[in-house]
């Protein structure tokens, strides 16, 4: 068996048709981690939605080799074998943090951790029987990282996921971080925070200008045969 | 997908979920009508079973726009869209957990709000047939709606109004089976047939629009 081994070709992303960041090219190997960054609006969470599938790629494309899934076939793409940890957190509120985690770790299959052990390795032991709605905004953000824990996935697509972190979880996020590196795992993370990433590649992307979507510039002459057709 | 369905159940029933809501509605309408009709029980018991239809077709509406706005809001739809479960699939499971959450129940208070009308009794065992037999497809063609609406804040109301045309024969085999079964000549069988070949067909493409519906709206 190969190793995991991820190559991003030429991939160009937008929203509608209107292309956000791009051309990307990364190649990465297990243990490999990219840092995507670059100031606000340069379109790095829309690269990560479309790492993570969400998103058509304009152009451009992801393969993965060396992957194979429990039914003995290759990925259908990336998305099959990450976890995207976007902004919002995918916890009901209405719910406790053990049975978010306990439906995340059935609904996406090959379990890892139990839900207990990766709440304590978030630095979350005894919140499992409190509703998720309770938790602070950190709380919150590290309960919802602990679901990357309870599902194996070998890549993480991370969208800054040090939001309302305080230094001490950072710390620990660093730490679990280094550890899925270690174990052959792939990181793909936007944060303009350093994560403690040592030997990291880093991707800049530079604020594109919004141009303008495609279409919209009519001259003089289209607008008076389309006002003849009226 | 078993999972999924469990937990939707869960949410739906527990305090937040106002899963209950359309059945106090449900008993709004149903209870108004014998105050603008006047008491004339021949005229409630024959525009009964018709009533009740159309309460419960508007509460089995109301509660559609957050079938996926709640899952988008919270980030839960990122997943659902990308996880190991085909979507159509995971579409289909929140639909049968919120028919379970908000129309079952209206079955179950059907039968009893009927009384109020003055039904006769063989017309509400047909009524809460129909209903069991129809009420699956509003919520198949509800998810279109509300997969369309998702990304907007207030869809609420769009959502009714996208879905109601479609809904129109369900509730036209659903009233008219329940007629046949109370009037002689007519026969019950054809209309409810075709009332659960509705359900059918629209269990298979309301999922499949749905997901169509909220790939598209990520773009």
């Amino acid at each position: 068996m190969t190793a995991l081994r991820v190559r991003i070709e030429g991939l160009v992303c937008g929203r509608g048709g209107v292309a956000a960041a791009g051309p990307v090219d990364a190649d990465l190997a297990a243990g490999d981690a990219l840092v995507v960054s670059g100031p606000n609006g340069a379109g790095k969470s829309t690269l990560l939605r479309t790492l993570a599938g969400l998103l058509r790629p304009l152009a451009g494309r992801i393969c993965v080799s060396g992957m194979v899934m429990a039914d003995d076939e290759a990925p259908l793409g990336l998305f099959e074998i990450a976890h995207y940890f976007g902004h919002r957190n995918a916890l009901k509120p209405a719910a406790t943090v053990a049975a978010n985690l306990g439906f995340w770790q059935r609904f996406l299959g090959e379990p890892g951790m139990s839900v207990g052990e990766a709440l304590a390795r978030v630095g979350l032991e005894g919140v499992g029987d409190l509703p998720a709605g309770r938790l602070s905004a950190g709380q919150a953000r590290r309960a919802a990282f602990a679901r990357l824990l309870v599902a194996r996935r070998p890549v993480w697509i991370l969208d800054e996921p040090t939001t309302s972190l305080d230094a001490a979880s950072q710390e620990r996020m660093s730490e679990i971080l280094a550890t899925h590196r270690a174990g052959g795992g792939i990181l793909v993370a936007a944060t303009h925070l350093a994560l403690g990433l040592t030997g990291a590649s880093e991707l800049r992307l530079a604020g594109a200008p919004l141009s303008a979507p495609p279409g919209l510039d009519l001259d003089e002459a289209a607008l008076a045969r389309a006002e003849g057709w009226l | 997908m078993i999972a999924l369905l469990k937990r939707d159940l869960a949410l739906a029933l527990s305090a937040g979920g106002g899963g209950l809501v359309g059945i106090v509605f449900f008993l709004a309408v149903v209870a108004t009508i014998p105050f603008g009709v006047g008491p004339d029980l021949a005229l409630l018991s024959r525009i009964g079973p018709a009533v009740l239809w159309i309460g419960a077709l508007l509460s089995a509406l109301l509660s559609l726009d957050r079938l996926f706005q709640a899952d988008r809001d919270d980030g839960t739809l990122d997943l659902l869209l990308r996880g190991p479960v085909p979507l159509p699939l995971a579409v289909l499971a929140k639909c049968l957990a919120h028919w379970c959450a908000t129309c079952l129940p209206l079955v179950v208070a059907a039968p009893v709000l009927g009384l109020i009308l003055a039904v006769p009794p063989e017309a509400l065992c047909a009524l809460v047939l129909t209903l069991v037999a129809g009420t699956p497809a509003l919520a198949f063609i509800g998810a279109v709606g509300a997969a369309v609406a998702v990304s907007m804040p207030r869809g609420g109301l769009l959502v009714s109004v996208l879905v109601l045309p479609l809904a129109i024969p369900v509730l036209v085999f659903g009233v008219s089976a329940t007629y046949a079964a109370v009037n002689e000549p007519d026969p019950f069988l054809p209309p409810f047939l075709i009332l659960l070949a509705l359900t059918l067909f629209f269990s298979v493409l309301g999922p499949v629009a749905a997901s169509l519906a909220l790939r598209g709206a990520e773009d």
